[in-house]
């Protein structure tokens, strides 16, 4: 399969499983964290509603990335198809209810990895 | 019909930088009104990006992407006033094209 | 002997704490939330702002004692009194008050005549503190500024005016003058800078760099309605940018005005390279010295200034051979007794008040204690308020939000009008009174406390502790987030999870809270309470801070 005709493991179906351990089944199985691996959140949102989220990997070959954000009631928030000649560098802005882990699970080489971010959601106020 | 998107594309070296703001409710379908009604799940799915004709990006998005999603990401092969066309679809079979010249 | 003598009628007092042997051919003024403050007030430091985790006894964490034996200054001096709480009311009246822009401007003025190539720096909170400020609409605040001579600042509380009024202000006052400068505010569609990130001028052939950084948090701490098309957050990789940018332009000494708080400055000068300091705000901490961080191409002074107008920071560096070789700082206390009014600020400032004089005088009641504000957990002016609150508006409980800025009243001092606005002088001052679950209870509290002993500064929002009026409760600042507060009590009685109570409040961040505004309630409270007893303040109950020179208490 070249790069240009992957085709995501994933489908709408997935995108409504409940845990994360599902999230990473429909994915394609649990992944290896690497430091080849990154994922962008902020340390405390600053809108629980929209919360800029992106994903870097270094991995040659990176053809898939998702991003996960744990404590969502639906975990599996969205997935990316990188075709060749397209960097793993994807931004984009994901809801959050409450303080969760985000995770992004790369396929590079047909293998998953993954690296890990915590982002606080609070419920604001006070301040000097 | 949805309004436009906007798109930013912009070549810097060898590299081009697509943003785009989408304009879409994205209701996940598990949030109730104010009587206490489930509101339908209203959301884009699907996306595709192409540069003459060859895809770039395709994007699947869930109900717990941001209203009004936005995007970023970044392709080589591109040269100036090349366009970039970015297509949606929602889970209810709504969907947008809109296009942006790289500058 | 007039106590308002004392300090200047010792010869040679002032000359000795304000006469700085030049040093060095560059040269940065610094003050920093100044919180509105153009006359002079008493400001009592904290006896308790404790560090957790790696934060334990490092500065700004080290209070009272601590503190003047970690930087070598002798008890009972003016500058023990100007640092430290420790016998506040005596010496304060002994050593008089401080701040206040007239004085302020007298030490620029000095400092100026043996550095007139220096920068004047304001590390932001200045357009907010006040009941002129709010009454202004922060144009009081904006002319002394320009006035002092200000070069540049970094904002926080500034955005409380709304995203409209900065741009305004900024493009109308500020124009061609005063650098509003914040290298971590975007526009939330695009991500596109808001404003200038950093101003590059020259002194004696020496180009140099000034970084802005905005407070991070702000539409957390403050209400996101008033800055909606605004993103901010640390953004150490645009910090390192814009460093980089300012380096490669031939900057030879880079500063950061950082609004950041002290804990995220000295964890952002560990991360970022190539700054040679960060002039601090945000958190008050009037550090007599600099923290030298060490990071992975050099080192970077990490200094805060205090808070009121009280302080003024003076920083040299000896720049040679493209490179900063070597500095000296001092952190310098306005004394309004040793520092003379200067003439053309003090009529400014006569002029601005003028027409609100008789507002600002009234005396709304007299109080017996003292009355302050500043401390991780309670002040007695927030106790008060707390108090008030309960009484007017009829609740189990109150919250009053952790705020550092506020000045102090001694025993017998009047409570002017102006005295209690500069406690609660807002734009969103609305009061509230909610049914709130004792679970909601715990969650709020949980919340705010993670906010202020997470063990990574950069998950700290900045601010202390919400003060509670009539819940008692035990916090342990060393467990994990969501397991710190426990024996939440109410009366004697455990507070159940699932019972309401009536919890009264002020400040709300989300939009369309109704009530009257928090002055109101003060008014009315003041009304029936003529004589302020001292304060019994509610603090809880602490678990695992034995000896954390952070503490007194
Ligand atoms: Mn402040
Ligand atoms: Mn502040």
């Amino acid at each position: 399969v070249t790069q240009s005709q992957a085709q995501a493991a994933v489908d709408q179906a997935s995108f409504q499983v409940k845990t994360l351990e599902d999230a990473l089944k429909a994915i394609g199985g649990t992944p290896a964290t690497s430091d080849q691996v990154s994922v962008v959140s902020p340390d405390i949102a600053e809108n629980g509603a929209v919360v800029p989220v992106g994903a870097t990997s270094k991995l040659p070959n990176t053809t898939e990335m998702y991003l996960i954000v744990e404590k969502n009631p639906t975990p599996l928030s969205c997935g990316f198809m990188i075709p060749a000649g397209t960097a793993a560098d994807v931004q984009t802005r994901l809801k959050m209810g409450q303080s969760t882990n985000v995770i992004a699970v790369v396929k590079a080489d047909g293998k998953l990895f993954s690296a890990t971010k915590e982002t606080k959601v609070t419920l604001g106020g006070c301040g000097g | 019909m949805a309004d436009p998107m906007r798109i930013r594309a912009a070549l810097a070296g060898d590299e081009t930088t697509v943003r785009v703001l989408m304009s879409h409710p994205m209701e996940p379908g598990t949030r109730k009104d104010a009587a206490g009604a489930l509101i339908p799940a209203h959301f884009i799915k699907d996306l595709e990006a192409t540069h003459n004709g060859k895809t770039v990006l395709k994007a699947m998005f869930s109900g717990s992407v941001s209203q009004n999603p936005f995007l970023s990401f970044k392709f080589k092969g591109a040269a100036k006033g090349d366009k970039v066309v970015v297509k949606w679809v929602d889970n209810k079979g709504d969907s947008r094209t809109d296009e942006a010249a790289i500058a | 002997l007039n106590h308002k003598d004392v300090l200047a009628a010792k010869p040679g007092a002032g000359q000795a704490l304000y006469d700085l042997p030049k040093f060095g051919n560059v040269s940065f003024l610094h003050f920093t939330d100044c919180h509105a403050q153009l006359t002079p007030i008493h400001f009592r430091e904290p006896n308790v702002n404790l560090g957790v985790a790696d934060a334990v006894g490092r500065p700004p964490h080290i209070v009272g004692e601590a503190l003047l034996k970690h930087f070598k200054i002798r008890p009972g001096t003016a500058e023990a009194h100007a640092f430290t709480y420790l016998n506040f009311e005596k010496a304060a009246k002994t050593y008089g008050k401080v701040g206040g822009f007239a004085h302020l401007a007298t030490l620029v003025k000095m400092l100026k005549a043996s550095r007139p190539h220096a920068m004047l720096l304001d590390g932001g909170d200045t357009w907010q503190g006040s009941a002129t400020a709010l009454w202004t609409n922060g144009q009081d605040m904006v002319d002394a500024c320009k006035l002092l001579g200000v070069n540049a600042m970094c904002p926080h509380w500034e955005f409380t005016l709304g995203e409209q009024r900065v741009k305004e202000i900024i493009e109308k006052d500020f124009a061609g003058q005063l650098d509003f400068l914040a290298q971590n505010v975007k526009t939330n569609d695009f991500g596109d800078p808001v404003f200038k990130p950093y101003v590059i001028k020259e002194m004696n052939g020496v180009p140099v760099a000034v970084i802005g950084q905005a407070f991070p948090y702000t539409p957390i701490a403050n209400p996101r309605y008033m800055v909606p098309n605004w993103e901010f957050g640390i953004q150490d990789e645009n910090m390192q940018k814009m460093v980089d940018e300012v380096r490669a332009k031939g900057a030879q000494a880079v500063v950061v005005i950082s609004h950041n708080g002290m804990d995220v400055d000295i964890k952002m000068a560990s991360r970022v390279t190539g700054i040679d300091a960060i002039l601090g705000g945000h958190t008050h901490d009037g550090m007599p010295a600099p923290l030298v961080v060490k990071n992975a191409k050099g080192q970077t002074l990490v200094t805060n200034a205090g808070s009121n107008s009280k302080f003024l920071g003076v920083l040299d560096f000896d720049v040679r051979g493209g490179k900063v070789q070597d500095f000296r700082y001092k952190l310098l206390p306005v004394f309004a007794n040793l520092l003379p009014a200067d003439k053309e600020m003090q009529a400014y400032i006569d002029k601005v008040r003028a027409p609100y004089k008789a507002k600002l005088d009234e005396t709304l009641a007299v109080s017996e204690g003292l009355l302050y504000r500043r401390g991780n957990f309670n002040g007695s002016w927030d106790q008060l308020i707390v108090d008030a609150l309960m009484e007017v508006k009829g609740a189990d409980m109150a919250f009053s939000p952790g705020f550092r800025w506020g000045t102090t009243i001694l025993p017998g001092q009047a409570i002017t009008r102006e005295l209690m606005m500069d406690q609660v002088a807002i734009t969103y001052p609305t009061s509230t009174l909610t049914e709130m679950s004792g679970e909601t209870i715990k969650t709020v509290l949980e919340d705010v406390c993670d906010n202020l002993f997470n063990p990574d500064p950069y998950y700290q929002q900045g601010g202390d502790m919400v003060r509670v009026g009539g819940l008692a409760y035990t916090c342990d600042p060393n467990a994990g987030s969501g397991k710190r507060i426990s024996n939440m009590m109410l009366n004697g009685k455990a507070i159940e999870a699932s019972k309401t109570y009536k919890v009264a409040g002020w400040a709300p961040v989300a939009e369309g809270a109704k009530g009257e505004p928090i002055w109101d309630v003060m008014e009315a409270y003041f009304k029936n309470h003529k004589t302020i007893a001292p304060r019994k303040i509610n603090t809880p109950k602490l678990v695992g801070m034995q000896g954390n020179p952070g503490m007194v208490v």
